[in-house]
């Protein structure tokens, strides 16, 4: 197993205030859009030294998602920030019609998604986003795992054209990957090879899932770790090769199990490569108040849940 | 013909007339349109076809070689995309592309969807709209990004009356003037009726007028079926930008305007008319750009 270590931890979201930062400095088409939540967002540095490209809208996702849309029209490159429940379920129809449909190069932003919000609780605990988010055509579903990976991940975006979805959160994790590196939309990251099972992992669960290799390599299991921090286009290559070798597959996320990543891989195999696959996900569940790590193990998304996992899918091995 | 508005003198570019003429026209093909696949809303695309006519053909400073971003030029969103067949009528008469299109509507394959879209590529739309209460938010954006880029272009926007039930209008409009986005000239299409009847019995809308301007709204009345009047809001309309508030057109209109047995009524909202009944209804609008 293939040592990871990190000497700080950071949220991924100010990641995302970094990488806006950076973004308004080296395109002046960038523009930013808030909806009463800017500390949250950590888009402080952007508005400091671009107030001109900022716009506050106020607590009225709908009308933000429609402006963004707007903005693109004589080439803007609008970010969007609140959080993910209030980026997709709120304003599902505003994004379908507005941004999906007419194609408009909008970056919806958003933080504290998953259950790491922690105690503000179910209402800001969205768990559907992601499956939400990839059903509309056209829309790309991006969840980078550390603070480093969502800096890069949002300067990524403004290079890209089309509608994106951008997934980070509140918590303060291990900050593991490498200042510099370079972002590819659709492009997995190997996190450790392997040869026994691969485990695929979106978002905050990349890192519990290095806990879990290394674990498993203690048992003498040697897991192969893939970083998906896109989850559409999904880079099914990556996931078919790995999968050939190992002959099974672990996906984690931070999500509900209907409609995420899980179901993403599920859809490959089926029609590429039929092999055993195992669920480290939300069982179908709204989440509650509490702290991000007591959450966490309620709702079965630790290392131990992933290497029961990875131990119950290698018996499946046909 | 010059008129006075705000102190300046306005040299139009076709007379009354012509313009009502144009209108007659439009209504002629929103018709047809509509009966061609016995589906489509010929109620209120009849009564914006006034507005419609006067804006492009009089007011929009607009190239119908189409570009999306318009550089310098003004943008037109339409909020409540129902009324589609107003619309592509208008921008097909003043060459966005080939009138013969207009007999593609609604069909397989064709650019004039249901309701409009960018999604094939027709030139003139620039957002798709149809899910209501979305377009005013829409054409906010479009004329933020043109102060930012100091562009001296206006944005206009449509919305049904109606469709302000939807709450996201009541953000935009609560949005714009504070925002002072004074280059932005939204019309209302006040003609009190929607699918399940009139606007009183389904959910009032009460006082817009003393509505949009607590809000903060410069508002102007008009008749968005005298093709004078209509015309002269718009010039007034336009002299009132760039002076802090964005400008509020409540139009009142009849749906169903121009043909006797259609105006005032909601029941031509969503339905066709019959083979009789378009008949009828074309002889009482003169064709006077041939029919496509």
């Amino acid at each position: 197993m293939k040592k990871y270590t990190y000497t700080e931890k950071k949220d991924t979201r100010s990641g995302f205030g970094a990488g806006l930062h950076e973004a308004g400095k080296r395109n002046e088409n960038v523009v930013a859009l808030c909806a009463d939540l800017v500390g949250s967002l950590k888009m402080d540095a952007f508005i400091k030294d671009f107030p001109e490209r900022f716009v506050q809208v106020g607590i009225a996702e709908a009308n933000m998602m429609g402006i963004a849309a707007g903005l693109t029209i004589n080439g803007k490159i609008p970010f969007t920030g609140t959080f993910a429940n209030f980026s997709t379920g709120r304003v599902y129809d505003q994004i379908r019609q507005s941004i999906a449909y007419s194609g408009k190069n909008v970056k919806i932003c958003a933080s504290h998604a998953g259950l790491t919000l922690g105690e503000d609780g179910a209402t800001h605990q969205i768990l559907e986003d992601i499956g939400l988010m990839k059903m509309l055509p056209g829309m790309v579903v991006i969840n980078p795992c550390d603070y480093n990976q969502t800096k890069a991940a949002t300067l990524a975006i403004m290079d890209y054209e089309g509608p994106v979805y951008l997934r980070f959160g509140r918590p303060v994790i291990p900050v593991f990957t490498p200042e510099d590196q370079k972002f590819e939309i659709g492009k997995a990251w190997m996190v450790n090879e392997g040869k026994d099972v691969t485990i695929v992992a979106t978002g905050h669960m990349v890192w519990r899932a290095i806990e879990a290799g290394e674990k498993l390599a203690e048992l003498g299991i040697d897991a192969e770790i893939i970083n998906i921090h896109t989850i559409k286009p999904l880079d099914d290559e990556a996931i078919l090769k790995s999968v050939k070798k190992t002959g099974c597959i672990v996906t984690c996320e931070e999500h509900n199990k209907f409609g995420g990543l899980g179901e993403s891989v599920a859809r490959l195999l089926t029609t590429e490569y039929l092999a055993p696959q195992e669920f480290v996900a939300v069982n179908d569940s709204f989440g509650e108040s509490a702290t991000p790590d007591q959450l966490m193990t309620k709702y079965k998304l630790d290392p131990s849940d992933i290497v029961a996992a990875a131990q119950k899918v290698m018996k499946r091995k046909v | 013909m010059p008129f006075f508005s705000n102190n300046n003198i306005i040299v139009m570019k076709h007379t009354i007339s012509e313009l009502e003429d144009i209108a007659s026209q439009v209504r002629r093909d929103c018709l047809r349109m509509v009966h061609a696949v016995q589906s489509g809303h010929p109620g209120a695309s009849l009564g914006c076809a006034d507005f419609f006519t006067a804006l492009y053909f009089e007011v929009l400073n607009h190239n119908p070689k189409f570009s999306m971003a318009g550089v310098g030029e003004d943008l037109f969103f339409l909020s409540n995309g129902h009324i589609s067949p107003v619309w592509y009528s208008v921008l097909a008469r003043s060459g966005y592309f080939e009138v013969s299109e207009l007999a593609t509507f609604r069909k397989l394959d064709s650019r004039l969807q249901g309701h409009p879209t960018t999604h094939e590529g027709l030139p003139g739309v620039r957002i798709a709209s149809g899910s209501l209460g979305q377009g005013l938010s829409v054409a906010i954006g479009a004329a933020l990004g043109k102060k930012i880029d100091g562009d001296k272009g206006l944005v206009y926007a449509l919305t049904g009356d109606g469709e302000l039930q939807e709450g996201q209008n009541w953000e935009a409009l609560m949005f714009a003037p504070f925002h002072k986005v004074d280059n932005l000239i939204a019309s209302v299409d006040y003609n009190g009726q929607q699918i399940d009847g009139p606007t009183e019995k389904v959910l009032s809308l009460e006082s817009l007028k003393e509505k949009f301007e607590a809000f903060g709204w410069h508002v102007i009345t008009s008749d968005g079926n005298d093709m004078a009047e209509i015309t002269k809001a718009l010039h007034y309309a336009k002299s009132l930008t760039g002076k802090g508030k964005p400008i509020l057109n409540l139009m009142s209109t009849q749906m169903g305007y121009g043909v006797d047995f259609m105006v005032g009524t909601h029941k031509w909202h969503g339905s066709a008319p019959s083979d009789a009944q378009l008949e009828v209804a074309l002889g009482q609008l003169k064709e006077t750009a041939g029919d496509y």
